[in-house]
C-alpha cells in the first residue's frame, strides 16, 4: 500500500516538473498563445468548455468501447474456428495479418463511403484495427494446451465441446487478455483516427478526433491541448479498466495478473 | 463385459510400435497382467516404456500386434482405466476440489453425487484442508496427490502410472509410494507403473519387467516376493536389497548390449 502511494507521489512529481518546464519555455521564448498556450490557459479551457469536452470524451469512449467489445466477441469466435483445425488456420490466418498491415488511414475513406459519417463508421474502424491482436493471441492460447491435458480429457472420453469449453477456452483466457490489452490501446487510437475522417454527422459536434480538427481550424490551441489531455485520459482509462478485469478474472490462479505494481 | 476371473486384466501379444519409417520403439512385446497385479516396468530412457502405457490406454495405436484390456480394445476400455502422468497435469484455473472431480464431470456424473465422492477422496489423500486452494498454492507432492485422487475418482479397475513421482524429492516420493500401496490394499485395482528407479519399482510391485532399448523389448522379468503389508521398514531388509541387486544387474546388462 505504501509502495503504491509512493508510485502515485512520484508520478505527480514528474507531472509537476513537466508543467513547470512548459511554463519556463514560455517565459524564456515568449511563444505566442496560438502556437503554445500556457498551462493556465489550458486549465481554463478545460474548465470553461467542460460540457463539450466531456461530450467529446464520451462519444470517443463509446466508439472505442463498441469497437473493442465487437473485436473481442468476433475475435474469440474466429479464434475458436481457427483452433478447430490446422487447415482452417493455414487458409485464413494470413488474412488476419493483412488486417494488421493495411493502414487504417487508407481504408477509412472507403468505410466512410459505405457506412456514412458518424459514430457507426468510427466504431467500425476501431473494431477493424483492434481485431488482429485478439485473434492472434486467443488462437495461440487455444492451441498451446499441454498435450498431457488433452490426453487426460481423451481418457475420460471427453467430447469435442468439452475439450473446447472446459480445456482450451479457459486455458486461452490469459492469452486473450494479452490480446485485449494491446487491442484496447489501438481501439482508442483507431476511434480518434477514424473521427479525423468520419467524425461527425453534425457540424461542430463530435468526438475527440473530430474536435481536434475543429479546434485546429479555429486556432483554439488551448482547447486543442485540452482535447489532447482528454485523449490521454481516455487511453489511460482503457488501460486500467482492462488491467482491472485481468486481475479480477485471473489473480486466483494465474501468475501474470499478480504483478500489478509498477516494476 | 466378458471378464471372468481367469481373463487377464491386460493381454499384450506381439506388440510393435514404429513411428514413421524409423526403427521400432517397441518390438514384439508379449505381456500379461493378472487382475489386481501391480507390475513395474523398468528401463533406460528410450526403451519405449512410456510408449507401452500410451498403447495400453489407446492414446497411441500399435503398428502391429494386439492389446486387450479385460477382453476389450484399449479405446473401449477407457471407462475402467485411469492414467497418472509424470506431471500432475492439473487445470490451474480449477480448485483442488474441481480438479479431483474433473473425470466424473466429463463422464456426466451429476454434481450432487460428485461432491460426496470428491470429499472422501480428498480425505483418502489427506488434502481436505486445501480443498478450495488453487494448484499454484500447492507443493509438488500435494499436486501429485490431487492427481492421484482425480485418477481414483472414476473407480478405475486399471491404473496406468507414467513415472508419476520422478520430479519429487526422495522423502515425498517414499511417502507417496507407501500411500499408493495403502490405497491399493483398500481398492484392489490393477496397476502398471513405469519408472526408472529400481528401489521404487521393487517396493511397489508384485512383478518387475525390465526393458532393453533399441528396439524396446522385454529383457527380463522378476517376481517380487516380499511379505504382505509392505511398510517403510521393508526398504532396509536384506530381502529387499537382494531383489534390488538382481534387478539392477539386469538393468545394467541392457546398457551393455
Amino acid at each position: 500500500m505504501k509502495q503504491r502511494a509512493m508510485t502515485v507521489v512520484n508520478a505527480l512529481a514528474v507531472f509537476a516538473a513537466l508543467v513547470l518546464a512548459w511554463q519556463i519555455v514560455l517565459w524564456i521564448f515568449h511563444v505566442p498563445a496560438f502556437m503554445l498556450p500556457s498551462p493556465k490557459a489550458v486549465a481554463q479551457a478545460v474548465y470553461r468548455r467542460l460540457p463539450t469536452l466531456l461530450n467529446a470524451f464520451v462519444i470517443t469512449g463509446e466508439e472505442a468501447t463498441g469497437g473493442l467489445a465487437a473485436s473481442i466477441v468476433v475475435g474469440v469466435v474466429i479464434a475458436l474456428a481457427f483452433a478447430q483445425s490446422r487447415w482452417v488456420r493455414k487458409m485464413f490466418y494470413p488474412y488476419t495479418i493483412l488486417l494488421q498491415t493495411v493502414p487504417i488511414i487508407a481504408i477509412a475513406p472507403l468505410i466512410l463511403n459505405w457506412v456514412g459519417a458518424g459514430m457507426p463508421a468510427v466504431t467500425l474502424i476501431a473494431f477493424i484495427i483492434s481485431l488482429a491482436p485478439v485473434i492472434a493471441n486467443t488462437t495461440k492460447g487455444l492451441i498451446s494446451v499441454d498435450e498431457n491435458l488433452v490426453h487426460l480429457f481423451l481418457m475420460h472420453n471427453a467430447s469435442r465441446a468439452q475439450l473446447l469449453f472446459k480445456l482450451r477456452l479457459p486455458h486461452a483466457v490469459p492469452d486473450l487478455f494479452v490480446g485485449v490489452r494491446i487491442a484496447s490501446g489501438i481501439a482508442v487510437i483507431g476511434a480518434i483516427t477514424g473521427e479525423l475522417y468520419a467524425g461527425s454527422s453534425r457540424v461542430g459536434e463530435g468526438g475527440i478526433g473530430y474536435s481536434i480538427l475543429y479546434a485546429y481550424s479555429q486556432l483554439q490551441t488551448d482547447y486543442l491541448f485540452a482535447l489532447v489531455l482528454a485523449a490521454t485520459v481516455l487511453g489511460f482509462s482503457f488501460f486500467f479498466a482492462v488491467m482491472f478485469l485481468e486481475w479480477y478474472f485471473l489473480h486466483r490462479w494465474h501468475e501474470s495478473a499478480r504483478v500489478m505494481e509498477v516494476q | 463385459m466378458n471378464a471372468d476371473a481367469r481373463t487377464p486384466e491386460i493381454e499384450i501379444a506381439r506388440l510393435t510400435k514404429r513411428y514413421g519409417d524409423g526403427k521400432p520403439v517397441v518390438q514384439s512385446v508379449d505381456l500379461q497382467v493378472r487382475k489386481s497385479e501391480f507390475v513395474s516396468i523398468l528401463g533406460a530412457s528410450g526403451c519405449g516404456k512410456s510408449t507401452i502405457l500410451k498403447l495400453i490406454s489407446g492414446l497411441a495405436v500399435p503398428t502391429s500386434g494386439t492389446i486387450r484390456v479385460e477382453g476389450m480394445t484399449p479405446q473401449d476400455a477407457r471407462e475402467i482405466i485411469s492414467f497418472i502422468f509424470q506431471d500432475a497435469t492439473l487445470l490451474p484455473w480449477r480448485t483442488v476440489t474441481d480438479n479431483v472431480g474433473l473425470g466424473l464431470e466429463l463422464e456426466g456424473e451429476p454434481s450432487s453425487q460428485r461432491e460426496e465422492k470428491v470429499k472422501s477422496l480428498l480425505d483418502l489423500v489427506g488434502l481436505r484442508n486445501v480443498a478450495r486452494a488453487y494448484p499454484r498454492e500447492l507443493s509438488g507432492g500435494m499436486k501429485m496427490r490431487v492427481s492421484i485422487a482425480r485418477a481414483l475418482a472414476t473407480n478405475p479397475r486399471l491404473l496406468l502410472l507414467d513415472e508419476p513421482f520422478a520430479a519429487l524429492d526422495e522423502m515425498t516420493r517414499d511417502r507417496l509410494n507407501e500411500e499408493i500401496l495403502r490405497m491399493r490394499a483398500e481398492q484392489s485395482w490393477t496397476a502398471v507403473f513405469v519408472t526408472h528407479s529400481v528401489a521404487e519399482a521393487v517396493f511397489l510391485a508384485d512383478r518387475i519387467v525390465v526393458l532393453a532399448a533399441n528396439p524396446g523389448r522385454i529383457h527380463a522379468e522378476f517376481p517380487v516376493e516380499l511379505p504382505a503389508p509392505r511398510t517403510s521398514a521393508i526398504r532396509t531388509s536384506p530381502e529387499f536389497d537382494a531383489i534390488v541387486a538382481r534387478v539392477s544387474h539386469a538393468l545394467r546388462e541392457t546398457l551393455h548390449q
